[in-house]
């Protein structure tokens, strides 16, 4: 295999005023889990219509395995598996019927290449006559995966498969990507969620049409060491509004139990502990969200 | 009337044929309390809530919403609560202005009043400059503000959110957790459900359901000290892995 399993180049697409990509370059490797992590309305959902040839950029260049999505749509039809994020079950189908639906629209049998998703339809069918509607969350999403690698695909584009799905589900679901990533197929996989940053091997992060950042999470986090603070209050909403009233506090915000604190280097540490209703103050070490945030701001 | 718990509930199940939807779950949920209802998918929060909101009745026990009982007084329990989930709230179409008056007046709020929340809102969410566009120009979380402060803006006893934050930016999800302990400082209780385990943490006491069953409840720090977890979302897990229902 020679080249990029995707390539893009300065991607752009405008829908009226708004700029849904606004120069998105990336590259992902053969037999990658690429994340691509933002919140809604970032532009991760535009990106993967593009690279799956339902939608024309208006700008800038874009391959999948080598094929041009403007030249050679038809190829990247046949040899993409897409599992977009909103629709992509036939809600009334059983089980059963969806997956033979969606061999049957790449002209393929179940039976040829049931070993490609055998240990996820294992999972589900015990419920092989239940209606799609009626499936859980993360049961829906293991059968849309089927769908999608029924016809033994050489690429896989996840959109936000784990959007509202509980906590559980959706660390089997990155379990069952892991397998497949061992199969070799690269894997091109979008979520709002900044903890599933830690299962990809690489990732972007996506914010405005714009990619933020790039690289494996380690890099990403050793390149964004922002000096910052974990504080715990008595009541953490009143400490919160008191701690951005503080000079040095650059800006803080809830973060589970705790506050974070993006400091300036005037910042203190020991006067923080002096402030009424302070119970712990700590030096952290940015995670990804908090870097995603601190990158943001940057923007606005 | 000030009442000090807004929801209680006795032993509140629900079946469907044969099926235990939601299985004998009893608590309490105080005057401006953030109370996080927990579990994972089909463990039976939602077919809960839709009983606590009026809306659905309950094949046995027992529960009262601002003090009205669900099963005999469910329009009365209507007129004291809001609600609002991340997929329904606002009509897209209509204007900021109209869905402010359209969902006072569905609460009963007289003419003037609702002129007079209409301002209030255009300042404090700092919506000024867009109270005559459509929705569905706003971004997310702008609408996620509006849909919020329309589901409070008859000064309810309980606010039922389901799952408020879904799709939205951290800082946006952040902002907008600072409004609801703003609502909660008001006295007004928010009854919340989330995938995302760090905001468990932002709730006074949390509730974790399991095949129907509530299996743990107590403050965050309580329940992690419990089952020895360094964060909400190892909690959740432990409780969670062993669902039996799919």
């Amino acid at each position: 295999m020679i080249g990029s399993a995707v390539h893009t180049k300065g991607l752009c697409k405008v829908f009226g005023s708004v700029k849904a990509l606004d120069g998105v370059s990336l590259d992902v490797d053969h037999g990658e889990i690429y994340g691509l992590i933002g919140p809604d309305a970032s532009g991760k959902t535009t990106l993967f219509r593009i690279l799956t040839t339902l939608m024309l950029p208006d700008s800038g260049i874009a391959t999948v395995c080598g094929a041009d999505v403007k030249e050679h749509y038809r190829k990247i039809r046949s040899l993409a598996g897409y599992m977009p994020g909103r629709f992509s079950l036939y809600p009334d189908l059983s089980v059963e019927e969806n997956l033979n639906f969606f061999a049957s629209l790449f002209g393929v049998r179940v039976s040829d290449n049931f070993d490609m998703i055998k240990p996820i339809y294992d999972q589900i069918a015990p419920f092989k006559d239940r209606r799609s509607a009626n499936l859980s969350g993360g049961m829906k999403q293991k059968l849309a995966l089927c769908c999608a690698l029924i016809h033994r695909p050489e690429i896989l584009f996840l959109d936000e498969p784990t959007t509202g799905v509980d906590a559980v589900s959706r660390c089997e679901f990155w379990d069952i990507l892991g397998e497949i990533r061992r199969a070799g197929m690269p894997i091109v996989v979008s979520t709002p969620y900044m903890d599933e940053a830690s299962r990809c091997d690489r990732l972007s992060l996506i914010n405005g049409g714009k990619i933020l950042e790039t690289g494996t999470l380690d890099a990403i986090l050793e390149r964004n060491r922002i000096p910052m603070l974990a504080v715990r209050g008595e009541n953490n909403y009143s400490t919160l509004q008191m701690l951005r009233g503080v000079d040095g506090v650059e800006e803080a915000f809830l973060f589970g139990e705790y506050i974070h604190v993006f400091a300036r280097h005037t910042l203190d540490a020991d006067e923080l502990r002096k402030l009424p209703g302070i119970l712990e103050v700590r030096q952290i070490k940015p995670d990804i969200e908090d870097v995603f945030i601190k990158i943001m701001g940057n923007g606005n | 009337m000030e009442i000090d718990e807004v929801i209680t509930a006795e032993n509140l199940t629900k079946r469907f044929g044969n099926f235990t939807a939601v299985d004998a779950i009893s608590f309490h949920v105080k005057r401006g309390e953030i109370f996080g209802f927990l579990g994972a998918n089909g463990a039976g929060k939602s077919t809960a809530m839709r009983m606590l909101c009026g809306l659905s009745l309950p094949t046995s026990g027992k529960a009262a919403v601002a003090g009205y009982d669900i099963a005999t007084e469910s329009e009365k329990v209507k007129r004291h609560i809001g609600y609002m989930s991340q997929r329904f709230s606002l009509y897209d179409e209509l204007t900021v202005r109209q869905n402010i008056s359209l969902f006072a007046g569905i609460y009963g709020l007289g003419r003037k009043e609702i002129s007079e929340r209409c301002d209030a809102l255009a300042r404090e969410l700092d919506f000024s400059a867009q109270m005559d566009v459509p929705v569905s120009v706003l971004p997310l979380g702008q609408q996620q503000k509006l849909a919020f402060s329309v589901a409070t803006i008859h000064r309810p006893e309980v606010v039922f959110l389901d799952e408020p934050t879904g799709g939205v930016d951290p800082i946006t999800r952040r902002r907008f957790w600072e409004l609801i302990y703003r609502t909660a400082e008001s006295g007004t209780a928010v009854f919340v459900t989330t995938h995302y385990m760090d905001e468990a943490e932002y709730c006074r006491r949390v509730s974790i359901m399991v095949d129907g069953k509530i299996k743990a409840m107590g403050t965050p720090s309580e329940l992690k000290k419990k089952f020895d977890a360094a964060d909400m979302d190892e909690v959740f897990r432990r409780l969670a892995r062993n669902a039996q229902r799919q």
